[in-house]
């Protein structure tokens, strides 16, 4: 019965249970269901619950990063059915995100890269310390429409405006769109520097995000 | 004119919130993680002492895993008592386990401007200025660079904070936004110039340096090295952990003890297999993660409870703990920003925290608000007064005055009450005049705060540094800008 094992799937996501919900992913492939039906119909209701409960404040951050994992460990069992059909699911757009060199403070950045990897974008976290041409190199090698730069000392923000320049360089912008964000960083500074975007936090992100791919 | 210094000693009320049997749990857990998971120390310079001490390192993950004994003799060798030396020798500080001292919270990078009420960005005008303040005002014993520099190239903005804090005050100075070798270098080259010569400054560290370690389990590379040459020179050098429960610690607070602690004796270890017998300090500012936002909190009751906590743990340590208290999430001067930095610094303090920082940060450590500073140096007053505790004895038992008094009657007109009503507190900036005059101004302690921070501003003249010492100091920072 597919509706129980999708409604399984759903809840795997909401209780954040990684191997439950990769077991499950396993049954539905056993079974011959369509990969993207599963995802769709299983794995993003539990994602999306868990969503629209913590925008009601019943959830909180560590059940939506578990319903994310949860979620990401189904995709990963049903990838090689998805691309031997030919059925790629369709994702948001690619984000290529970062903390800037010399930088090392990785929880805001990480968080940002989640939800957005949550929302339906394909994401590369580059880590910490980031140099200013890996964010070029990398945004190239996966045609990212993102960029991503978090930085959270006054005296590493100011390389954000190096990854703006960078990119400008090599002609990748205005395609490719700069965010950035961190505790100094204001609307003020990202103008200043021609960012595209900025936000204050995750949730701001994901929205900024969608603005800029025009899937909101 | 030596400006005196408010601190608490001899106190008179205790805490108890871990049993030695707990303190021994967290220690032997401490050292097992260290043992068995091992901490990260990106440093080349780092790991070859580590090495060289027979400790197991990993060069791919720059992992160091040591065994329990090398942590324990190292920390062995740590000075349990030293001092932090001021410009100014009656200003020096003895960390002696008996007294508690103020800082300015540190690295705020927006200022609310204390003519205009404007937010704006933070600049080196700030610095000195908030120094000027902060040597005025007897609360505050030491300086932290209040905020940062941003119209300073951002490889020596390091460096023109610490001079504009010794040009415009005769307090000891100590730094959190020195995070490279080369900055530690020249900053130890100008703290030797105040200090008059590297053997003097040895004997009177006018400068100290605090750095934090990357939670869960490593330290950055930058800050080790920079720690490194600290110590080398003999200024006392402290790694602060900021773990926070649910995000880079685990979710209960025994565990959040454990993995900061892990960082931190891990760090001072290093740095006494390096330079023995170095002055070190243990410090943190744990916290519980926002369930909504993932933010950093600066408040709660865990907040409170590390506060109260940890100097349990520097203490079996031996070494000098430098806690977080005031750091308020609040937005502005309000309820939030009261309570989160009332309750803080109260648990800090009864527990005898060496160095307390710091006063005037809001927004969780990135908004400088005057009016907040002196807020701040009025709720740590309350919090010295009642350190006091109640004596009981004789004299205040006072039975002569009560009987003399008898009942009814009342204790206005007697010597005793005369002479003991000083030792009564007095308010600076809590509101306690009649209704009827506030309704008419409707001001409050904000106002006082900025006024008062006004007035210093304007008429506070700090004993001058020579300017031949400027001129160098100048000189040394002027290298490193070609
Ligand atoms: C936790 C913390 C640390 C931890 C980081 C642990 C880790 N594993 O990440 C540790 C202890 C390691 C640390 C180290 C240091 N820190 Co620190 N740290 C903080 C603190 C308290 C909270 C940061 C945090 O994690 N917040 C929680 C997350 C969820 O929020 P967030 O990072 O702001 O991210 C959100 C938004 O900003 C936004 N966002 C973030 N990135 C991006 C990117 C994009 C593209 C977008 C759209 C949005 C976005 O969305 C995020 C999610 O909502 C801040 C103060 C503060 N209140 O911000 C200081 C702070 C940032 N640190 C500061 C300093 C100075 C340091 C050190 C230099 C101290 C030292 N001497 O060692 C070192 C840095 C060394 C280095 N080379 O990087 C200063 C910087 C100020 C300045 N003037 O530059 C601050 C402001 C505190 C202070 N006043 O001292 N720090």
């Amino acid at each position: 019965m597919g509706d129980e094992l999708f409604q399984a799937m759903a809840q795997s996501v909401i209780d954040g249970e990684v191997e439950e919900a990769q077991r499950l992913a396993r049954e539905a492939l056993e079974q011959g269901i369509d990969p993207l039906e599963a995802i769709n119909k299983g794995f993003v209701v539990g994602v999306n619950y868990v969503g629209d409960q913590y925008a009601a404040g019943e959830m909180f951050l560590p059940d939506l990063v578990l319903a994310g994992e949860a979620m990401k460990a189904a995709v990963g069992v049903l990838e090689p059915e998805l691309a031997r059909r030919g059925t790629e699911r369709e994702m948001l757009g690619t984000v290529v995100i970062g903390t800037i060199e010399g930088d090392i403070h990785d929880i805001g950045k990480t968080l940002v890269a989640t939800m957005l990897s949550t929302a339906g974008f394909k994401v590369y976290d580059l880590g910490v310390d980031v140099p200013v041409p890996t964010f070029v190199e990398k945004a190239r090698e996966v045609g990212a429409d993102i960029v991503g730069v978090s930085a959270l000392l006054t005296t590493t923000m100011v390389k954000q405006r190096d990854v703006v320049e960078a990119l400008d360089d090599a002609g990748l912008r205005p395609r490719v769109k700069v965010i950035v964000g961190g505790a100094p960083v204001t609307q003020g500074w990202a103008d200043e520097i021609g960012a595209d975007g900025y936000s204050e936090d995750a949730i701001g992100a994901v929205a900024l995000a969608k603005r800029l791919v025009g899937a909101e | 004119m030596v400006r005196r210094i408010k601190s608490i000693s001899d106190p008179r009320i205790s805490l108890n919130i871990l049993s030695p049997e707990d303190v021994q749990r967290i220690h032997t857990a401490t050292l097992d993680i260290i043992e068995s998971v091992g901490v990260r120390f990106p440093s080349h310079k780092a790991l070859d002492i580590w090495e060289a001490h027979g400790a197991t390192v990993d060069r791919d993950t720059m992992v160091v895993k040591a065994p329990g004994h090398l942590i324990e003799e190292a920390l062995k060798k740590a000075p349990p008592v030293y001092t932090l030396a001021a410009r100014d020798p009656e200003q020096d500080l003895p960390l002696d386990g008996n007294h508690v001292y103020v800082g300015t919270d540190g690295c705020g990078v927006q200022v609310i401007d204390l003519e205009t009420g404007e937010l704006r960005r933070s600049r080196l005008q700030d610095v000195a200025e908030i120094a000027r303040v902060a040597d005025y005002v007897e609360e505050i014993a030491f300086h932290w660079t209040p905020v940062s520099a941003q119209d300073c190239p951002p490889h020596t903005r390091s460096l023109h904070e610490i001079r504009v804090i010794w040009e415009n005050s005769t307090k000891h100075v100590q730094t959190e936004s020195i995070y490279s070798e080369e900055e530690a270098r020249a900053a130890v080259e100008m703290a030797a110039v105040i200090a008059g010569g590297k053997e003097e400054l040895r004997k009177r560290p006018v400068l100290s340096i605090m750095q934090c370690t990357t939670p869960p389990l490593g330290q950055d590379g930058g800050s080790l090295e920079a720690a490194l040459v600290a110590a080398e020179a003999g200024l006392p050098v402290g790694f602060m952990t900021m773990t926070s429960c649910a995000s880079t610690a685990p979710a209960t607070l025994a565990g959040n003890l454990v993995v900061g602690n892990a960082e931190v004796i891990s760090a001072l270890a290093l740095i006494q297999l390096a330079h023995p017998g170095a002055p070190v300090f243990y410090a943190a500012a744990q916290t519980a993660m926002d369930l909504r936002t993932g933010g950093y909190t600066g408040g709660g009751p865990e907040d409170f409870l590390f506060g109260g906590a940890t100097n349990v743990l520097a203490d079996f340590y031996n070494v000098p703990l430098s806690m977080g208290s005031f750091a308020t999430g609040a937005k502005e001067p309000n309820w939030q920003a009261g309570v989160d930095n009332s309750l803080s610094t109260l648990m800090a303090c009864i527990s005898m925290s060496d160095m307390l920082l710091g006063v005037g940060l809001l927004h969780g450590s990135r908004i400088w608000s005057y009016e907040q500073m002196l807020m701040d140096c009025e709720i740590f007053d309350i919090v010295y007064h009642m350190m006091k505790g109640i004596v009981v004895n004789d004299e205040t038992l006072a039975l002569d005055v009560i009987r003399a008094v008898g009942p009814g009657g009342n204790f206005l007109a007697q010597k005793h009450t005369k002479k003991h009503m000083r030792e009564l507190w007095v308010p600076q900036f809590m509101d306690r005049r009649p209704y009827s005059e506030w309704e008419k101004k409707r001001d409050g302690p904000r106002d006082w705060a900025r006024e008062k921070a006004r007035k210093i501003l304007a008429t506070h003249e700090p004993e001058p540094l020579d300017p031949k010492v400027s001129a160098e100091l100048k000189r040394i920072i002027a290298s490193l800008e070609k």
